[in-house]
């Protein structure tokens, strides 16, 4: 009985996989290929393996600065969305005060918000404060969604930590910051590292207030690469050797989280 | 969880970081795009109070009707679609050992894809001349053209969000599945129960909050989708896949029309407050009646 359930299992996996996977090879497959190549003819593996567009998006600084730019802003997000919230996901799973559900509430509202509502006014906001094509406004912009994430996966971690032993270290005499740092951090390490995680996520993926916030010091590799696509002649080997290149940086980091995954996602409630 | 959380308004010194923060990049420019609804913007130095008149403007767009109508097809097709597979993959996702891994990060690969990536790659592989799919389609006999035909560009749109956030389903009813002791399935062994059952009387209640949660989410996000349409389609043919921000992003940044698309960005706004007011008290209803059943 058990057997043939255990194939249609396998079998539809094995689909799946496939399905997820196939599009992927394609654009994999087609950053080794030439331009001429990929009009001419229809190969499922490069007839002449190039590495031509990868070293062109490495010798090219419009390409490669793109890369460094997404993720300065990306980096610059995470730290800052995770610092501030780490006291407030604490407050948040620990104490009840005025408004807490309503700030709570509030914060979610943010994530939910369409990014586009704000584009305008975000505009107008970084152009009047002189921040416009800085790294600071697209990570300042990400916050708005990233925030909000960040509390939501920490108080959920936090709250599975008995409150009991918080109350302990104050007795010992432990001061506020210092049990927060020595005890309490370690203790939620992998809650850290998830929100971390989808906040790096987040920023990394989102194009359109990234795109919309640059011009030309800040540009972040998405916005580079709708350039490519909007252009005239395409650029087709290029661009599926830059969207490879974009995908490696997730694959890495869902590499290291991996154990913490479906962990995070029952607990933070994600 | 039992115990009641001491009262401590000192806690809003912690919780203010996050205040200001958020307050810098949503309130203030929430304020702005109120200011921009009721005036028009002639040229920075002029501009005229107009009241409601946006609003009324933007109420009576027949491209916006459009737009929502599309909106709500699509989100509904991409619940639809994705829930059940997502259940069904998390069911057959292996539990332990290095295949879970292995699985695990596969199927999280496409989530972790940046969005008008994901837009590229189903570009050159729908793509009648040089794409997989397309060329396969085409060989087929298939007169398959998603910047041709609009209904091939609405289906490649939702098969390539499916691809997309499908894993996000599966991850969310995988990590429910894992939660469950093992207790539950020997007692269900012992009581010759079928797999069917298992699902129905075991499983599908253990999955209840993550599957909430799934649902909702994945209608907010699809209900915002604007860059793999952006990329993939452009909205067209025509505008079969002018979805709302897609709308609104045309308005506001394309046409530069202010005013209009103030007001059509407080409507959007409005229209998801309100489903996340339902989707907050609904998570916490979930969140105490799955407490309530522990043992």
């Amino acid at each position: 009985m058990k057997k043939p359930a255990f194939r249609v299992r396998s079998f539809f996996l094995a689909a799946y996989l496939l399905f997820a996977l196939l599009p992927i090879y394609w654009m994999a497959m087609m950053s080794f290929k030439t331009n001429e190549e990929i009009l001419s003819s229809f190969t499922l593996w490069p007839a002449t393996f190039t590495w031509h567009n990868y070293h062109t998006i490495f010798t090219d600084a419009s390409w490669y600065s793109g890369y460094i730019n997404s993720l300065i802003y990306v980096g610059i997000n995470t730290v800052t969305a995770v610092l501030v919230a780490l006291p407030a996901a604490y407050a948040f799973s620990r104490y009840s005060f005025l408004g807490d559900k309503h700030v709570f509430f509030w914060l979610l509202t943010n994530r939910m918000t369409p990014p586009a509502v704000f584009l305008l006014p975000f505009f107008q906001l970084y152009t009047t404060v002189g921040l416009m094509d800085t790294h600071i406004a697209v990570a300042m912009a990400h916050l708005l969604f990233n925030v909000p994430l960040a509390v939501w996966i920490l108080e959920g971690f936090m709250s599975g930590i008995p409150r009991e032993i918080d109350e302990t270290a104050y007795i010992d005499g432990y001061s506020f910051p210092r049990f927060f740092v020595t005890i309490f951090l370690p203790l939620i390490k992998a809650g850290v590292g998830v929100a971390a995680f989808f906040c790096f996520m987040f920023s990394w993926v989102e194009l359109l207030l990234a795109r919309t916030l640059t011009s030309v010091n800040a540009k972040p590799i998405v916005a580079t690469m709708t350039r490519t696509v909007s252009a005239a002649g395409m650029d087709w080997a290029t661009l599926a050797a830059a969207g490879v290149l974009t995908i490696l940086p997730g694959a890495l980091v869902i590499w290291f989280v991996r154990p913490y995954i479906a962990k995070g996602f029952a607990m933070g409630r994600v | 969880m039992t115990q009641v959380k001491p009262v401590n308004q000192r806690a809003w010194f912690l919780v203010a970081p996050v205040l200001v923060c958020v307050a810098f990049s949503a309130l203030l420019p929430l304020m702005t795009v109120v200011n921009y609804s009721v005036q028009d913007i002639i040229s920075p130095e002029r501009r005229v109070f107009v009241g409601t008149e946006w609003f009324a403007q933007v109420l009576r767009d027949e491209e916006l009707h459009g737009a929502l109508v599309r909106q709500l097809a699509f989100s509904f097709a991409v619940l639809a679609v994705q829930i059940p597979l997502g259940i069904l993959l998390a069911l057959s996702m292996p539990s332990e050992g290095w295949k879970a891994s292995a699985v695990l990060v596969l199927i999280a690969l496409s989530l972790l894809i940046p969005w008008n990536v994901v837009g590229t790659i189903w570009q050159i592989y729908g793509r009648a001349d040089i794409g997989l799919l397309g060329a396969a389609l085409q060989k087929l006999g298939i007169d398959y053209s998603y910047t041709g035909n609009a209904r091939d560009a609405w289906l490649t749109v939702l098969a390539m969000d499916v691809w997309h956030w499908t894993p996000l389903v599966a991850l969310l009813c995988y990590a429910g599945l894992r939660s469950i002791p093992d207790a539950y399935y020997q007692a269900a062994r012992i009581d010759g129960a079928s797999r069917f059952a298992v699902f129905r009387y075991i499983q599908l209640p253990k999955m209840r909050g993550v599957l909430m949660i799934a649902v909702l989410l994945r209608f907010m996000d699809s209900f915002m989708i604007y860059t793999e349409p952006f990329v993939l389609t452009g909205g067209g043919p025509g505008n079969a896949t002018t979805f709302l921000s897609q709308y609104l992003t045309q308005k506001a940044v394309g046409q530069f029309d202010l005013g209009p698309a103030a007001a059509f960005s407080l409507i959007y706004f409005l229209i998801i407050l309100l489903l996340c007011f339902v989707l907050y008290n609904w998570m916490l209803r979930v969140g105490t009646s799955g407490r309530e059943e522990l043992p």
